[in-house]
């Protein structure tokens, strides 16, 4: 954890002094991909559907690919993409977060409802949200470290991100700006990608014990 | 909020080299807690949520859940009334971030809303989640949207973005 830590304070350090470089933002890119809504609408219908159904797998389904991925992004993006995108020249910075955060845009908030609403269903139907489950203890510590990660995403990540992606997109994109925000966001995807690894321990113990 | 990016040649950093060496107005212009307060009211209702579920399938006593929703509410009033305040503003900005992203929160809040009636949740314990997730679909969009319009430049007052 200090490691991770110490290694997203480096990047920070040796984030390139943005007055000083001058890039060109790709130009026409969307800050939601149009392109993506479809398969988001597919996939949340068929989140309600196997809710609806409260097929066993299917539920599963959901919620162990969701959470997957959703953890393996987290990690990804906070201990492996953040350090390289804080040491990256601010040209390719910028056309790498031109590229890569729209998608971010669409695929975080879809794998997070997957996995919380697939979850909640999935602890009803095997009873281990219930107060009488023995690892009770262990499921609310899941709950509360979702609840943290959910108030550093939704009230400080997100909101980074898509203000970067609104000020790439201006004629004139101001670099202090970006810089702010994108110090931002790499430090806070740092701290939920450490959180992650608290829900990697949780679900194993529940998993196995 | 699909914006692109118009014709002219972008430079990217190239506003930061004002002739007078003053930093741009939107960087130095103080606001208030607006984010923070909502930030604060999305951390009230995730605690609501979380106590409700660490008490299943019993009916919890429903007075901390609706204190946290009582206190995450007003937090979010303040900041609707602080925000409303705000003289020059890019509403423009705002709105167009902040119905797109309500739209994708109602969506959100409306899944999760949908697994408490399935699973037979009733009563005032289900009041109780329904307007937690109201406020929380409120709290993200004010806070994404104001983060983004905070950042551009004062466009139409709030009455013409809105018309």
């Amino acid at each position: 954890m200090a490691d991770v830590v110490h290694e997203a304070e480096l990047a920070l350090r040796q984030v390139p002094p943005v007055e000083a470089v001058t890039a060109r933002p790709p130009r026409n890119f969307q800050i939601v991909p149009l392109r993506g809504l479809p398969v988001v609408a597919v996939i949340l219908a068929g989140l309600v559907a196997t809710i609806a159904t409260n097929q066993l797998w299917a539920i599963d389904f959901f919620h162990v690919v969701g959470g997957g991925m959703w953890t393996a992004l987290d990690l990804f993006l906070g201990f492996v993409i953040g350090p390289i995108l804080g040491r990256l020249s601010i040209p390719a910075r910028t056309e790498f977060t031109t590229r890569f955060m729209p998608k971010m845009v669409l695929i975080m908030p879809t794998l997070v409802i997957c996995t919380l609403a697939a979850g909640w269903q999935l602890a009803r139907h095997l009873g281990t949200i219930d107060a009488s489950y023995s690892h009770h203890g262990w499921v609310v510590a899941s709950v509360i470290v979702v609840a943290v990660m959910a108030v550093i995403a939704l009230g400080v990540l997100e909101p980074a991100n898509i203000a970067v992606l609104f000020e790439l997109n201006k004629p004139q994109p101001n670099g202090e700006i970006i810089g702010r925000l994108m110090r931002r966001f790499i430090f806070t995807a740092g701290i939920t990608g450490a959180m992650q690894v608290a829900t990697l321990v949780i679900m194993t113990r529940i998993a196995t014990t | 909020m699909t914006t692109d990016a118009n014709d002219t040649t972008p430079v990217f950093g190239s506003t930061q080299h004002r002739g007078d060496g003053s930093a741009p107005p939107t960087l130095n212009r103080r606001l208030p807690p607006i984010a923070e307060l909502a930030v604060a009211s999305v951390a009230l209702m995730l605690s609501g949520g979380v106590y409700l579920a660490a008490h299943l399938p019993r009916h919890p006593p429903l007075a901390p859940a609706v204190g946290l929703l009582a206190g995450g509410g007003a937090l979010t009033i303040a900041a609707m009334v602080l925000l409303s305040r705000l003289r020059p503003f890019a509403w423009g900005t705002f709105f167009l971030v902040a119905r797109w992203a309500l739209l994708a929160y109602v969506v959100i809040a409306g899944i999760l809303g949908f697994v408490f009636v399935f699973d037979h949740t009733r009563g005032a314990t289900l009041a109780v989640l329904i307007l937690t997730l109201v406020v929380f679909a409120l709290d993200v969009p004010t806070i994404i949207a104001f983060t983004v319009a905070r950042y551009n430049e004062a466009g139409p007052t709030k009455d013409t973005a809105t018309h």
